[in-house]
C-alpha cells in the first residue's frame, strides 16, 4: 500500500460544511458528518471489490481452460489488492482504529455496502464473465472519475486501480463479444446471463443522500453521472456480441444500505470463519 | 514424486543397443540436451510423455486441496498469497503440458487420459486439507518435497522439460517459504493454533514421505530412467535428503515429527526414520485415497462444463477469420 | 473430442530493451486471445513490456541432422573473437 498523506487536510471540515450547506441550506451541519458519508462511500467501493474478488477466486482450479484459470486469478488478485487499499482508507477515515482486515472479517452482512450484482453466484463461466463485464464497465468509469477526487488519497488509489481495471474490461468485453458471437449454445448462455444480471445493473447508478454528500465534497463521484459512459460501452460491446439488451428498467437495490441477497451471508460464513472461530488470533 | 511409479522396460546394456540407441545414450552421457525433433528411442519418448504428463496433472489437481481454502483465508494478505500460489500451479501445469506436447501428444489428449483414469497424478493430492494449518504444512512439506525432485530435474536430458523445470523452480521459490511462514505464525500463536499446526504435521508427514515413491529395492524400473537422465536421483536418496532437511525445521517450530523411531545416525550422517505404510500408498494410487473421487470429479466437471466455452471461442475465431479473409485479399 | 485451441509460441521483450526472447507456449483460439493469455500467463512477475505470439505450426526450424554443417564451421573462426588478438597492456583498454 502506498504511503498516504494524513487525513486531516486543513480544508476537510471546510469542504464538508460547504458541501452540506450547498445541498441542504437549512440544516446546520455537524463537523464530522462529511466524514461519515465519506466512510460510507469508501465501504461501497471496497466492499464491492472485496466480494467480487471473493466470487472470482472461487473459479481457481475449476475454469474451462488453464489460460482462463490464470487470467481470472489475476483479476481476483487485483480486486483483493484494491480492497486492501479502499478498506484501509475507510478505516483511516473512520478513525476508530479498524484495519482493512477488521472491516472485511469482522462485520456482519448488514454492515456490508457492496452492490448486489457482485454477490450473485458465479453460475456458469459465461454468467461470471457477463457479471464481470457489466461491473468492469462501471468500475472503470468510477475510477476515472475518482482519479479527479478532491482527496489525494482517493485519487492515488483510483489511478493505480484504473490501470488494472482497464485490462479487466478489455478482457471481459473481448470474451463477451466472442461468446455472444460464437456457437448457438454460447450465444444462448450469454443472452441468458445478460437477462439474469441486467436487473442488478441499475443499482450502480442510484444515488442516495450519502452519495450526494460525498459527491458534493468532491471526494467521490456521483453514481448517476457514470451512467451515460457505461451505457455507451455496454451498448457497443453487447451489439458486437449480437446480444439483445433487455428492455426492463427494474433495478434490484439495497446493497448500498446493507440490505443484501441471501448469498452474502454464505460468502461471509466462508470468508470470516477463521477470524470468528479463533477471535484475536493472528495469522 | 509428482511422477510416481512411471515404469520403463528394463535397462538396456550397450551391447543390446542399436547403433542409433548407443549414439543417443552417448549424447546423454556427454550432457547434451535432446530436442523434440531429434531422433530418440520410442521408450524415451513414451516414458517422458507419461512422466511429464503425470507431473502436469499433479500440478492442476494440486490446485484443488489448496484452492479449497482461498475463500476461507484468514486475512486479505493471506488470501492474495494463497491465490497467487495456486495460480502458479496452474501455470506450472500449463508449462509442463506444453513440454509434453513437443513429444507429439496434445494437451486435450492428456487431459482426456487423466479424466478416464488412464494417467495418474501424485498420491499426495488425494489427502484432504482440513484446517488452515494445512496451508502451511502443504507449502512447507509438499512443496518442500517437490522442490527436492524438481531442482535436479532442471538438468534433465530433454530440453523442453528442462526449460519448463527451470521456470517452475524460479517461480516456486516462494511457495515453500510462504508455507513455512504460515507454520511459524501458527506454532507461535494461540494454543489452538499450535495444536492445529501439530495436527497438520501429524497427518501430512507420512503422505509427504510417500511422494518420493516406493523404496529403491522395490522400484526396479528406475534404472533406465536414470540412464536417460529423466530421473536424476533414486527415491530413497531424495527421501533421506528431505527428512534430513525437514526435521530441524520442525524442531525450530517446536513441533514433533510423528515418528518414534526418528533418530540421528552419526555414522551415516542422516536420520533414521520409519517407512510410511506402503499398503496405504498403493491403496491411494489404486483410487482409494480419501479424496480421489472428489479430486478427479472436480477436474472432469471443470472440463465438461467448460466445453461450450472452449467451442464458442473456436467458433468465433473461425467466423472472424472468415470475415477478415476477403478484405485481406483485396 | 472437440476442436482444440491451437498452440502459440510466446516471445517477450523485458524491461531492459533486449530482444524479444522465447519464454514458452500456450493455447488460444486466435492471435488476439493469445496476446491476452500471454500477458496473463507469462508476465505475472513483471517480466515484460512487449509481447509477440506466433502459431507454433508456423515456425520453421533448422533440421537437427544438419547441426554439424550448420554450426560447426564457425568453431574454427577464432579470429572473430576479441581474445584472439594480443594487445600490450600499455595500450590500455580496447
Amino acid at each position: 500500500m502506498p504511503s498516504l498523506p494524513d487525513m486531516n487536510t486543513p480544508d476537510v471540515a471546510e469542504l464538508a460544511r460547504g458541501a452540506a450547506a450547498a445541498s441542504r441550506a437549512t440544516e446546520v451541519p455537524t463537523p464530522d458528518a462529511g466524514q461519515e458519508a465519506f466512510f460510507e462511500a469508501l465501504l461501497r467501493i471496497g466492499d464491492s471489490t472485496l466480494i467480487l474478488g471473493h466470487r472470482v477466486s472461487e473459479w481457481c482450479g475449476h475454469s474451462p481452460a488453464l489460460e482462463e484459470d490464470i487470467a481470472l486469478a489475476n483479476v481476483a488478485l487485483d480486486l483483493i489488492g484494491q480492497t486492501q487499499m479502499w478498506l484501509g482508507l475507510a478505516g483511516e477515515v473512520e478513525g476508530k482504529g479498524r484495519s482493512a482486515d477488521d472491516l472485511a472479517y469482522l462485520r456482519d452482512a448488514w454492515d456490508f455496502r457492496n452492490l448486489l450484482i457482485v454477490e450473485r453466484p458465479n453460475g456458469d463461466f459465461g454468467h461470471t464473465l457477463m457479471r464481470q463485464f457489466l461491473f468492469d464497465a462501471y468500475h472503470l468509469e468510477l475510477l476515472k472519475a475518482l482519479a479527479g477526487s478532491s482527496d489525494p488519497r482517493v485519487a492515488e488509489i483510483a489511478v493505480k486501480a484504473a490501470k488494472e481495471v482497464a485490462y479487466h474490461l478489455e478482457r471481459s468485453s473481448d470474451l463477451v463479444i466472442r461468446l455472444g458471437d460464437g456457437t448457438d449454445e454460447s450465444h444462448r448462455r450469454m443472452q441468458a446471463a445478460l437477462e439474469a444480471l441486467w436487473p442488478y445493473t441499475g443499482e450502480m447508478f442510484l444515488s442516495d443522500e450519502k452519495d450526494a454528500e460525498a459527491a458534493a465534497a468532491g471526494r467521490i463521484a456521483d453514481p448517476a453521472s457514470l451512467r451515460p459512459a457505461w451505457e455507451r460501452t455496454v451498448r457497443d460491446v453487447l451489439g458486437a456480441a449480437t446480444l439483445t439488451i433487455p428492455e426492463g428498467a427494474f433495478a434490484h437495490k439495497g446493497g448500498k444500505r446493507g440490505v443484501h441477497t441471501e448469498h452474502l451471508g454464505y460468502i461471509l460464513a466462508d470468508m470470516q470463519f477463521l477470524q470468528r472461530a479463533y477471535p484475536g488470533a493472528t495469522w | 514424486m509428482y511422477a510416481q511409479l512411471v515404469s520403463t522396460d528394463g535397462l538396456k546394456k550397450p551391447e543390446e543397443m542399436t547403433p542409433e540407441e548407443r549414439a543417443f545414450q552417448e549424447r546423454i552421457d556427454r550432457g547434451e540436451k535432446i530436442e523434440p525433433k531429434e531422433w530418440m528411442p520410442e521408450g524415451y519418448r513414451k516414458t517422458l510423455i507419461r512422466q511429464i504428463g503425470q507431473h502436469a496433472h499433479s500440478e492442476i489437481v494440486g490446485q484443488l486441496p489448496e484452492g479449497n481454502w482461498i475463500t476461507r483465508a484468514p486475512t486479505l494478505e493471506r488470501k492474495a498469497i494463497l491465490l497467487a500460489k495456486v495460480q502458479d500451479e496452474a501455470g506450472h501445469g500449463l508449462y509442463l503440458y506444453c513440454a509434453a506436447e513437443t513429444l507429439g501428444v496434445s494437451r486435450d489428449e492428456l487431459m482426456e487420459l487423466l479424466h478416464k483414469g488412464k494417467m495418474k497424478y501424485s498420491s499426495i493430492f488425494n489427502y484432504p486439507t482440513l484446517t488452515w494449518a494445512d496451508m502451511g504444512a502443504v507449502g512447507w512439506l509438499v512443496d518442500g518435497a517437490a522442490i527436492m525432485n524438481q531442482v535436479p530435474l532442471q538438468r534433465t536430458s530433454f530440453g523442453p522439460y528442462s526449460r519448463a523445470m527451470i521456470r517452475i523452480c524460479k517461480e516456486e521459490s516462494f511457495h515453500q517459504r510462504q508455507g513455512y511462514a504460515i507454520m511459524m505464525k501458527m506454532a507461535s500463536g494461540t494454543p489452538a493454533q499450535k495444536a492445529m499446526a501439530q495436527d497438520a504435521l501429524n497427518r501430512l508427514w507420512y503422505p509427504s514421505l510417500m511422494m518420493f515413491g516406493p523404496s529403491d529395492k522395490d522400484s526396479v524400473h528406475s534404472a533406465q530412467s536414470m540412464a536417460w537422465k529423466i530421473k536424476m536421483n533414486t527415491n530413497d536418496e531424495l527421501r533421506q535428503k528431505f527428512v534430513d532437511q525437514t526435521v530441524p525445521q520442525a524442531e525450530y517450530l517446536g513441533l514433533t515429527v510423528p515418528d518414534p523411531n526418528l533418530k540421528w545416525n552419526e555414522e551415516k550422517g542422516g536420520y533414521d526414520f520409519s517407512e510410511p505404510d506402503w499398503s496405504e500408498f498403493f491403496d491411494v494410487i489404486a483410487g482409494n485415497g480419501p479424496c480421489n473421487k472428489d479430486r478427479l470429479g472436480a477436474r472432469v466437471k471443470a472440463w465438461d462444463d467448460g466445453a461450450w466455452f472452449r467451442e464458442g471461442l473456436v467458433a468465433h475465431a473461425e467466423k472472424a477469420a472468415a470475415r477478415k479473409a476477403p478484405v485481406a485479399a483485396e | 473430442m472437440s476442436k482444440e485451441w491451437p498452440l502459440w509460441e510466446v516471445f517477450i521483450r523485458g524491461q531492459h530493451g533486449l530482444n524479444h526472447r522465447h519464454v514458452g507456449s500456450l493455447h488460444a483460439p486466435d492471435a488476439e486471445m493469445a496476446i491476452l493469455n500471454a500477458r496473463d500467463v507469462y508476465t505475472r512477475r513483471n517480466e515484460g513490456v512487449s509481447i509477440w505470439v506466433v502459431k507454433s505450426v508456423d515456425i520453421t526450424a533448422s533440421s537437427p541432422s544438419e547441426k554439424g554443417p550448420l554450426f560447426e564451421p564457425s568453431n574454427s573462426k577464432v579470429y572473430r573473437h576479441p581474445t584472439f588478438y594480443d594487445i600490450p597492456e600499455e595500450v590500455g583498454h580496447m
